[in-house]
């Protein structure tokens, strides 16, 4: 064959890496090292003499360790090829996470953060060796103050449901302030807000109560109605709902809580489509979090660190997490940034310092890059993706999406194959592990199942009209197969890093692995000291052989 | 939105795919599709943020600029710890960790995200290794959440509800764990000598009503248990269970908690290979033995080892997934969210580096400075050590007998550029020392701290005089 070179099918012929690596301690060879200690100062061991020999006995540990030892490059080599084995946003069309609003995370927002003076900052230096961290905290806490429409935001939390608990935990404190804490023990949520906030609300040792859809798939008014009581202490309620329906009478929600002295608590994780839209204030909340690493584009990071932002009225600013950042002005005028520790009715430390501060400088840069008119852009071509996503998703013969039919949705959809369930008997999980195949990462929903055979997508702005046609299709394709070639679909996957995997020994404490040592010891009979000992005896061998 | 606002990290900004995207669907605006969100919700303004800097290199910059304003560690001679520490950071970790796979990747599948699976076991495995235990969750938040969940832990594996309290604790972390316990828990604070526990007064208080002696070591003030064991067997003897809130960068040549009894240990990764990040890199680990009782009462998600169709493969999977809040709601333990994963993945990259040899050589080398620092501090006449107790990292001098004040010393060591430790009291400074402060670090703060105690005695043998 010559030039020119034919044209590119339809649908990505992918593969993803498959490095076949071993699990770290298999790499292990007696005597390599992979980084060096500075040694102690020949002055100081003179000074203070062999501290191990003087510890304790009981204090001494006696066998190291079974740590791996291997040179420097070949550690990097195994994790960069675990690296590979990912889909992260970055290389795939990472719409098949809806709830979690995988957008770009912009690069020089990594590069901005990965500088001593931030890297290497200690929280408790002096505030005068810190004042562009916290002046870029203060700022970010004054944005999302004007974003959300709330008075004061704290920073502390390291993620959505850690801003759940903070949320919690202020709306419990400020019912004790008012005598009330022992009558409020309720909280009421929706199916379709995020699990955490029932589990969250159930921590804090609140009964938790759960509204379910109305008739035409909206949250029930009249079922909230029916729930509140002076045992209410909030509700506690994501709007739009995982389903992207948001719920028109949301103030009615808000006004319905606040009349039986309840406080109503939004969790704006699906903020992403209503910025300059609408904000939590206006609708009469009292507290709500955003997530920093969904709407404000900090990465997603394999499961965290995200960043919470707690933001609240006047009347639960007392109860906001400590300490504060503070801005203070001179008589010159000069402005100074401070920390202050919280006052007397705070909630105390929720996390150390002051929050997750690389995922900080990162929001605040993205706001930066932004705007108010490129928030409301994110916001609207988020919706406008989602739309037409939805109607994309529903041309395909068998997916549906239930509740508020034929309505517009926010910036996400609950979808469901039950048609396609019940004509070919493949299930939304085995279509997920299918579309991998084609590069690309699909969600079903969280627990319960509310919606049948479900999948929740998110487009956010991110993605181009292009790349969401490049999902359809590899769906459409995924849909096809389960009619015409359903055992292609129940194997896979088959161009993964790794092929069906059994799940039977993950759920029975005879069997399962949770560590490597865990392993050896329940399947090779290995006890941990005699590995190190072993371990210790080869390196002693391959000191005594290179000595030779 | 106007027409003409197109931005880079928003391609169907461009107007041409805009509307070929509303004909699609069939709308005329996209205001069409916020029909459900009432008119007297909508905000009908701009919203009112700064100006942006559009273009990347303004915005560089700016955030730049305000960064600049910072005097980092690396300007600074620092002691300060208390919750953060100072540790050399090998390249290599940072190397693997911005690695946009592994910062961008999230909620994939084991097949799919097999590289972040089994990065995340292999940390919970290294971490296992250096603390003598089976099972270590994927991180939680940090040290503050793991230890309340720990004590939680044995609250609901008990039924009981009393605490005893045995060392000395860092203030926001007690603050954190009381309010995330107190509906379950009830925490009695036993009197401490030296910071760490007084076993006889344990033992006094122990009764079958005790869920768990929570036990932290290194204290607040770096001071080291000598008296697990007894701890332990006393705990075990009623019924409680033995918490250990922990550092775990000394176990290369201290004796693991669980080797001396403990049932479950729990504390912070930040100084298995983290930046300080001004206190915003923290992860929490909870450790337990497999024993199915314990493991089902962690909140956090777990990785196992599984096989997969092919003969040698390694694949991963989710541990008793129905203990969770995604299974079960508000019926999980607990709950589980976006927690630390990332910086789990770090300290197992560190933990690898390091080896055994690395973590024992470390280990001796904080135990070495920090006697080190004890003696050259204790050696200015009026400077005193705090306490008796053996310490690692961390240890408090009182400076009364110099007649300083820590506030005092703070201040002048800082117009030298030195952070001389934090004040936990009015002539009380906690003083941290790592691999990152050597001996001629060391020998700066005594001569500086020295310097101002002679000062303060010349001071006030003059007022005598006059």
């Amino acid at each position: 064959m010559t030039l020119p070179i034919a044209p590119k099918p339809a649908l990505r012929r992918f593969h993803q890496a498959s490095w076949d690596e071993p699990v770290i301690f298999e790499l292990s060879t007696p005597g390599e090292r992979g980084v060096l200690v500075t040694p102690i100062e020949p002055g100081v061991r003179d000074a203070v003499g062999d501290v191990v020999s003087d510890l304790p006995a009981g204090l001494r540990r006696d066998v190291p360790p079974a740590l791996p030892e291997m040179g420097q490059q070949r550690v990097l080599k195994h994790y960069l090829r675990l690296s590979q084995e990912n889909l992260g946003a970055d290389l795939n069309v990472d719409i098949g996470q809806g709830t979690c609003t995988m957008k770009y995370s912009p690069k020089i927002n990594d590069q901005l953060i990965g500088v001593p003076q931030l890297t290497a900052m200690h929280p408790l230096q002096d505030p005068a060796d810190a004042q562009g961290v916290l002046e870029i905290t203060w700022n970010l806490e004054r944005m999302l103050a004007e974003i959300s429409g709330m008075d004061e935001v704290s920073l502390h939390t390291q993620g959505g449901s850690a801003a759940i608990w903070a949320n919690v935990a202020m709306i419990r404190a400020y019912h004790e302030a008012n005598g009330e804490g022992e009558q409020r023990r309720e909280v009421i949520t929706t199916i379709f807000s995020h699990p955490s906030n029932a589990a969250a609300a159930k921590a804090a040792g609140y009964d938790v109560i759960t509204i379910f859809p109305d008739a035409e798939g909206y949250p029930d008014l009249a079922a909230l109605k029916a729930a509140l009581s002076p045992r209410t202490a909030a509700i506690m309620v994501t709007n739009p709902e995982d389903t992207g329906i948001y719920n028109p009478a949301i103030r009615e929600w808000v006004d319905a809580a606040h009349r039986v002295g309840a406080l109503a608590s939004y969790d704006q994780a699906n903020a992403n489509g209503i910025l300059g839209i609408t904000r939590a204030r206006d609708a009469g909340f009292d507290v709500c979090h955003f997530n920093l690493h969904k709407t404000f584009s900090t990465p997603h990071a394999c499961g965290g660190p995200g960043a919470g932002a707690n933001a609240v009225s006047a009347a639960l600013a007392p109860f906001l997490p400590g300490p504060r950042v503070v801005r203070e002005v001179d008589a010159s005028g000069e402005v100074r940034f401070d920390v202050r520790e919280a006052g007397p009715q705070s909630i105390g430390a929720v996390a150390p310092f002051h929050g997750v501060v690389p995922n900080i400088v990162r929001a605040y840069s993205w706001i930066m890059a932004l705007g108010a008119e490129g928030l409301l852009a994110a916001a609207e071509i988020a919706v406008l993706n989602n739309n037409y996503l939805l109607k994309k998703v529903t041309d395909i013969p068998g997916a549906s999406a239930p509740y508020a039919e034929g309505r517009r949705r926010i910036e996400q959809v609950r979808y469901s194959w039950q048609e396609l369930f019940e004509e070919t008997g493949i299930s939304s999980e085995e279509i997920g592990v299918r579309l991998s195949d084609f590069g690309m990462h699909y969600w079903t929903s969280h627990h319960p199942y509310v919606v049948p055979q479900p999948f929740t997508l998110e487009p956010t702005e991110s993605y181009s009209m292009a790349e969401i046609d490049e999902y359809v299709a590899a769906l459409a394709e995924v849909a096809r197969e389960a009619r015409e070639t359903p055992e292609v679909v129940r194997t896979a996957p088959h161009n993964q890093t790794v092929h069906h995997t059994h799940h039977d020994d993950l759920d029975d404490p005879e069997r399962w692995a949770i560590t490597w040592r865990a392993y050896r010891r329940k399947y090779f009979g290995e006890s941990p000291a005699r590995r190190a000992a072993q371990r210790l005896e080869s390196t002693a061998a391959t000191a005594s052989e290179s000595a030779a | 939105m106007t027409d003409t606002f197109v931005h880079p990290y928003i391609p169907n900004t461009a107007p041409a795919t805009k509307q070929a995207m509303l004909d699609a669907v069939g709308a005329a605006s996209i205001d069409e599709f916020y029909a459900d969100v009432p008119a007297d919700l909508r905000l009908g303004r701009a919203l009112d943020l700064p100006a942006p800097l559009v273009a990347e290199q303004d915005l560089a910059g700016h955030v730049r600029g305000l960064l600049g304003k910072n005097r980092s560690t690396v300007e600074r001679l620092s002691f300060l710890g208390h919750g953060t520490y100072h540790h050399y950071v090998p390249a290599v970790v940072d190397e693997v960790i911005n690695r946009s796979e592994f910062l961008t990747a999230y909620a994939g599948e084991p097949y799919e995200d097999h590289g972040r699976f089994q990065a995340l076991f292999q940390y919970q495995s290294l971490m296992a290794e250096l603390l003598a235990m089976d099972v270590v969750n994927v991180p939680t938040y940090d040290g503050y959440q793991a230890t309340a969940t720990g004590l939680s832990m044995a609250g609901r594996m008990t039924g009981r509800r009393r605490v005893l309290v045995a060392s000395d604790v860092l203030p926001a972390k007690l603050s954190k764990v009381t309010d995330f316990v107190r509906v379950h828990l009830d925490l009695e604070f036993v009197p401490t000598v030296n910071g760490t526990a007084d076993a006889s007064a344990v033992a006094a208080r122990l009764d079958d009503d005790v869920a768990a002696v929570w036990v932290e070591t290194p204290s607040v003030t770096g001071a080291l248990e000598t008296r697990l064991r007894e701890l332990a067997d006393a705990a075990h003897a009623a019924g409680a269970v033995l918490v250990v809130g922990t550092d775990p960068i000394g176990y290369g040549v201290l004796t693991p908690p669980a080797e001396q009894g403990a049932d479950i240990v729990c504390g912070d990764i930040q100084s298995l290979g983290l930046h300080q990040w001004f206190g915003g890199a923290h992860g929490g680990f909870i450790a337990v033995n497999d024993d199915p009782k314990f493991i089902m009462e962690m909140p956090s998600r777990l990785f196992g080892l599984a096989t997969t169709d092919v003969p040698g493969e390694v694949g991963f999977g989710d541990v008793a997934y129905d203990r969770t809040s995604f299974a079960h709601r508000e019926e999980g333990k607990e709950w589980v969210g976006t927690a630390a994963a990332l910086w789990g993945i770090a300290a197992g990259v560190y933990l690898a580096l390091m080896g055994p040899q690395g973590m024992r050589e470390l280990g001796e080398l904080l135990l070495a400075r920090t006697r080190y620092a004890q003696q050259r501090l204790a050696a200015i006449p009026g400077v005193a050590l705090g306490d008796g107790a053996l310490h690692l990292r961390e240890f408090t001098v009182d400076l009364a007998g110099a007649g300083l004040t820590a506030h005092g010393v703070v201040e002048s060591l800082r117009r030298q550029g030195i952070e001389p430790g934090v004040v936990v009291g009015e002539h009380r400074l906690l003083v941290c020392v790592t691999e990152m402060t050597g001996q001629a670090a060391i020998d700066r703060l005594a001569a500086a701290i020295g310097a101002l105690a002679e000062a303060s005695t010349l001071n006030t043998t003059q007022e005598d005089r006059a």
